[in-house]
């Protein structure tokens, strides 16, 4: 291999990389919510859409300074979670999960529908200030929002490591994801943990509305990143927040590579495949995923 | 300490599962709750501790009374932050989490972090098998440290009043007698009041002072421990003795069943 086609894949892997740990911001979300409520929520991506909608909207006001519009987008996607776990989740609650997939869906359908009505359908730009000069490193080079992405996501996953393994609050969460009922004998509050995990949800989704619109702009398709979800948490294990890192990883880096190598042969297109066929092989070989969580069987 | 006063429960509405249930449990005691499969000691354990409305059942007369507070109706997490708690039949622990993790998610109501603190070390002064077990997660324990696990998980909120379903489900003989002498020690030293379902009759009217027995939906004989123990029909058909005393053999069995005398 010679200097040239290393030095090529090296800036392949790395760009994949830091894309994959965006997608894992994004999965961060939805693992939250499956991992306390055991809902699929498929409209992650319409979350994300919604928060840089948010964003985009307050900073397009004159003389808004950036930092109102993060704290606005974060503020309202929290009370956004509360509400939808209020107002259309808890009458759900004792029903088959099959009903509150089919809400999500429905809600997913809604918002993209309804945001047009309220932002406008131009794209919005989302400029943060940290420039456009890419950061160099020998031969790589990565645009500063990859960067930003990157930090960002680590942020966050550390954070929620912290919370879940060290906090009370975050066993709680853990136990009622374990056991609704027993949790509940125990003490714990399930509904308000619910509500608090959708609300979390809103807040990685925010960051993700954020790091994500200002990388493509925003408008409706932003939603579409939410789709990268599910191969990153199939792959990953739908209850493993470690896992949504690995998975998002993992997918950044494939797509990158099929990009960089398989793409011009085919004449492109191969990327927003590939993380699907990935998806179903683990599905056929791993089912859980490569972190989540197994049933313990007694015999 | 825990009074249920004539109390019905009804499923979805329609299914009556409890016709009239009355259960005293004095301070500082065990109170046992007998009966076969499908009587519905269960069903007046999950009454008392609320988790019955997870269920879509619902306490339909009757009132529960823990101290002088009604807790019919509550939300079960408000019933465990009052001092009621419930040990669920089958352990039921929180798999994922570790051993340690299971008693600090069990000290929830406390506000107090040192609180819980503390607790764990008592469970772990009770149960020191746990103690070892601390990091490991608890859903590959055996059954007997499950068991424990559930009980000292419960220890936890600090309560007055343990429901404990069925303890000796599944666990060897030895492992049984460990725990329910850890549960006398318990109800001695920390003024517990216990109500204990069991199916294992012999053994529960051992360490009960006073007893309940139940059949389909209703209570029909109380009485203390001795009482029962000595009491014909109890003797036949849950302690598997005869008239006399004797283990029963099956040599002897009629082809008939003899009529219970509480159904007459």
């Amino acid at each position: 291999m010679s200097g040239e086609d290393f030095d090529f894949l090296l800036a392949l892997l790395l760009n994949g990389a830091s894309i994959g740990m965006m997608y894992a911001l994004i999965a961060l979300g939805f693992v939250l919510v499956y991992k306390a409520t055991d809902a699929i929520n498929f409209a992650q991506g319409e979350f994300v859409m919604m928060a840089g909608l948010i964003a985009a909207a307050i900073l397009g006001i004159e003389g808004a300074p950036l930092i109102a519009a993060i704290v606005a987008a974060v503020a309202i996607m929290i009370g956004f979670g509360f509400a939808l776990e209020r107002v259309v989740l808890r009458p759900l609650l004792g029903r088959p999960v099959v009903a509150v997939i089919m809400a999500t869906i429905g809600l997913a359908a809604v918002l993209r529908g309804l945001t047009p009505v309220v932002f406008g359908g131009e794209t919005r730009a989302l400029p943060l200030p940290i420039g456009d000069e890419p950061i160099t490193l020998g031969p790589m080079s990565l645009a500063p929002i990859q960067v930003l992405g990157m930090v960002v996501t680590l942020a966050f996953f550390l954070g929620f490591n912290w919370f879940f393994k060290k906090s009370r609050m975050g066993v709680a969460m853990r136990a009622v994801a374990d056991n609704q009922q027993v949790a509940q004998a125990m003490g714990i509050n399930v509904q308000r943990y619910f509500a608090l995990a959708w609300a979390m949800a809103g807040i990685v989704s925010a960051a993700g509305g954020i790091v994500w619109g200002s990388m493509l702009g925003v408008d409706v398709h932003l939603a579409l990143v939410g789709l990268k979800v599910f191969p990153v948490v199939i792959l990953g294990g739908l209850d493993s927040i470690g896992g949504a890192l690995v998975g998002g990883l993992i997918i950044g880096i494939v797509e990158s590579l099929v990009a960089g190598y398989v793409d011009p042969y085919v004449g492109g297109g191969t990327k927003d495949f590939v993380p699907y066929v990935l998806m179903i092989l683990v599905l056929m070989v791993k089912p859980y995923g490569i972190f989540g969580k197994r049933r313990i069987e007694r015999v | 300490m825990l009074t249920i006063n004539n109390i019905e429960v009804v499923y979805d509405k329609v299914i009556l599962v409890l016709k009239g249930v009355s259960i005293d449990v004095r301070e500082g005691t065990i109170t046992t709750l007998l009966g076969a499969n499908g009587a519905g000691k269960t069903t007046t354990l999950k009454a008392i501790s609320g988790v019955l409305r997870s269920e879509r059942g619902e306490v339909t007369k009757g009132a529960i009374q823990l101290g002088d507070r009604r807790i019919d109706g509550m939300a079960a997490h408000d019933v465990t932050r009052l001092g009621l708690v419930q040990v669920f039949e089958g352990r039921r622990v929180f798999e994922q989490l570790t051993c340690e993790e299971n008693l600090v998610a069990g000290g929830h109501v406390q506000r107090d972090g040192a609180l819980v603190k503390q607790g764990i070390e008592l469970v772990y002064s009770y149960f020191p098998r746990l103690k070892e077990r601390r990091h490991q997660q608890s859903g590959y324990l055996s059954g007997g440290e499950q068991q424990m696990l559930a009980i000292g998980r419960a220890l936890m909120s600090n309560p007055k009043v343990v429901l404990l379903d069925e303890p000796s489900l599944g666990l060897a003989p030895m492992l049984v007698e460990e725990i329910f002498g850890i549960v006398q020690r318990l109800v001695k030293r920390e003024k517990l009041s216990v109500l204990l379902v069991e199916q294992n009759a012999t053994l529960a009217l051992e360490i009960a002072e006073h007893g309940y027995v139940m059949e389909n939906g209703r209570i029909v004989l109380e009485g203390t421990a001795a009482q029962l123990r000595e009491n014909s029909d109890i003797k036949e058909f849950y302690l598997g003795l005869n008239e006399g005393g004797a283990r029963k053999s099956y040599r002897d069995t009629k082809h008939y069943k003899r009529r219970k005398r509480w159904l007459s």
